[in-house]
């Protein structure tokens, strides 16, 4: 079953690329493709295969963000939006909006989803139980009351309307030119992977950590930095992929342990396909309308995750 | 070699260490015993840099810990504390080789892999070796971390309570493997231990904490006295002699 598993997620995943590309309200075929129709092409290149890209991209690079928290907060369900990330950089987006009068200042956006993360977990190793529901109940109080001081500095200033767009994940609106900045999904999926061990030694915590010589703040950092970094990018360009960076590194892991090195490429495997999944669905249910992709992730995502709480709650004994 | 020399820790005003002046000899096992409280695992931390220090110096072959740099400290000692993260699924194999991470940073080689697969051997895990760590016992599982610890090849062991919630056959088991690395591997291995039984059976030296300062140290007939261990540990105290080794009685 190990060995026939990552096949089978690169045959799945790369027919069902080729196929989503000829899903959509035009009709996109590869006979009027090969006819030389330039419409088509353009159509397949400004809109179609951005949409590919950009849903490759999160959802590989979101997974993999949910994979890296877990292992620096020790926890099974920490995860991008169980630990404020999110949120804070909902903030910062709307600070940015306050302050620069635009919200495209990434840097200031970044620098915010950063800060909240590392308050976060400099927070829960601080704190000494370590019950495995307990870490993300924080985590998403923490988001709440950050995403609550969001909306009102939003509505104070009159910015309601360009934070609603974050909540909703939509791949719809895509087009070239405005899915680009998730290509940053591939260096941080390969800096992860570079200091694997040592992110996985930090998931062991502090003292194991030390014992091997390594400086435990500085790849608690590096592993925030990353998280962070990922999953901001994800919420500005696509909006919220609810529960995504949560069940997706724990069915890995579920199924092939915990070695972050082994893990990378499986986990952006995965997440890919999950939101490409999900996305064809949310092109499909409706047709020719579409569904919010959210909407399906977090349906999906909701039950996978109360399983996994289940069996969690089983294992911790 | 480790000297330990007026150490000291405070913590809120309470010294948990006082004034502790020692050392822990290669090819011996030390053990540091005393009641809850003492500052057995405080004084084990302070020796491995995993607590800063408020007073005093270790001294790791002659250099002082706070000199040595993090990494090359990692190839000269290993501690292990009592309850590691579990909720991580890692093969007792991968376990093993975080204990090369001070030599490769990672990328293991080939000499890595031998050194692990020796370790494994050493320790008889080579059949269990695939499987995950929260499939084992917890004397299995001991036996894993020390396997880490082995593959990281130190000089010196300090091992934190290795015998916690371990029935009696992977006590002795623990115990026995801890004896064959001092005196088959000639490492210094300073284990902080409850049972006092354990303890006389197999160690070398014997250090007796109480309050934050050494009651008694030395040889396991020195130590293990019913006078010493009363004033100890503050309750009556029968010593028996079975095979040679010292056994206490206390009800």
């Amino acid at each position: 079953m190990k060995i026939w598993l990552p096949i089978a997620l690169v045959v799945s995943l790369f027919t069902l690329s080729l196929s989503s590309l000829f899903v959509g309200v035009a009709n996109l075929t590869l006979v009027s493709l090969m006819n030389g129709n330039s419409e088509y092409w353009e159509l397949l290149f400004l809109s179609r295969v951005p949409r590919l890209f950009a849903i490759l991209l999160a959802g590989s690079g979101l997974s993999i963000a949910g994979l890296i928290m877990q292992q620096i907060s020790q926890n099974r369900f920490a995860a991008p939006s169980t630990s404020g990330t999110i949120e804070c950089a909902m903030l910062g987006y709307v600070l940015s909006l306050v302050i620069f009068g635009d919200g495209n200042n990434i840097w200031f956006i970044f620098a915010s989803a950063m800060l909240g993360t590392l308050i976060f977990v400099q927070f829960i190793q601080r704190i000494q139980f370590k019950n495995v529901i307990f870490v993300p109940l924080i985590g998403i109080i923490f988001g709440n009351v950050v995403q609550s001081a969001a909306s009102f500095i939003a509505y104070k200033y009159d910015a309601i309307q360009s934070m609603s767009g974050w909540g909703v994940a939509n791949f719809a609106n895509i087009l070239q030119g405005d899915f680009e900045l998730l290509y940053i999904a591939m260096p941080v999926a390969l800096c992860g992977y570079l200091y694997a061990t040592r992110i996985s030694a930090v998931g062991m915590g502090k003292d194991f950590a030390t014992n091997l010589g390594l400086n435990y703040q500085q790849v608690l950092i590096l592993g925030v930095i990353l998280v962070s970094v990922m999953s901001a990018s994800v919420v500005m360009i696509v909006g919220e992929l609810p529960f995504l960076g949560l069940i997706v590194p724990n069915l890995i892991s579920h199924y092939f342990g915990d070695n972050l090195r082994k893990n990378i490429p499986l986990t952006a495997l995965l997440g890919a396909l999950v939101v490409l999944v999900c996305d064809v669905a949310s092109r499909l249910i409706i047709f020719p309308y579409e569904i919010p992709i959210s909407m399906i992730i977090s349906i999906v995502g909701g039950s996978i995750f109360i399983l996994l709480i289940l069996r969690g709650q089983k294992h911790a004994r | 070699m480790i000297k330990l020399e007026k150490l000291s820790k405070v913590f809120s005003e309470n010294k948990v260490i006082n004034n502790v002046t020692t050392e822990f000899e290669k090819g011996k096992v030390t053990s540091i015993i005393g009641p809850n409280g003492a500052g057995k695992s405080t004084l084990l931390s302070m020796a491995s840099r995993l607590v800063n220090k408020d007073n005093g110096f270790v001294y790791i072959n002659g250099k002082e810990i706070s000199d040595w740099d993090n990494k090359d400290l990692a190839k000269k000692l290993a501690v292990l504390r009592q309850s590691n993260n579990v909720t991580m699924r890692f093969t007792v194999r991968e376990m093993v080789s975080f204990g090369r991470f001070p030599y490769s940073q990672g990328k293991l080689t080939k000499d890595d892999l031998a050194v692990i697969n020796n370790a494994l051997k050493y320790l008889d895990l080579i059949k269990i070796q695939n499987k995950y760590l929260d499939q084992l016992s917890g004397g299995q599982r001991q036996l894993a971390y020390i396997a880490m610890v082995i593959a990281q090849d130190t000089d010196s062991i300090f091992l934190d309570e290795p015998l916690n919630n371990l029935d009696i056959k992977h006590s002795l088991q623990i115990m026995r493997n801890i004896q064959k690395l001092a005196h088959e591997m000639n490492k210094a291995v300073v284990v902080v231990i409850h049972d006092i039984n354990f303890a006389a059976c197999y160690s070398d030296v014997i250090i007796a904490l109480k309050k934050g300062e050494i009651i008694a140290s030395g040889k396991v007939k020195d130590v293990i006295q019913a006078d010493v261990l009363e004033s100890i540990y503050e309750t009556p105290f029968n010593i028996v002699e079975v095979n040679g080794k010292r056994m206490c009685t206390y009800y």
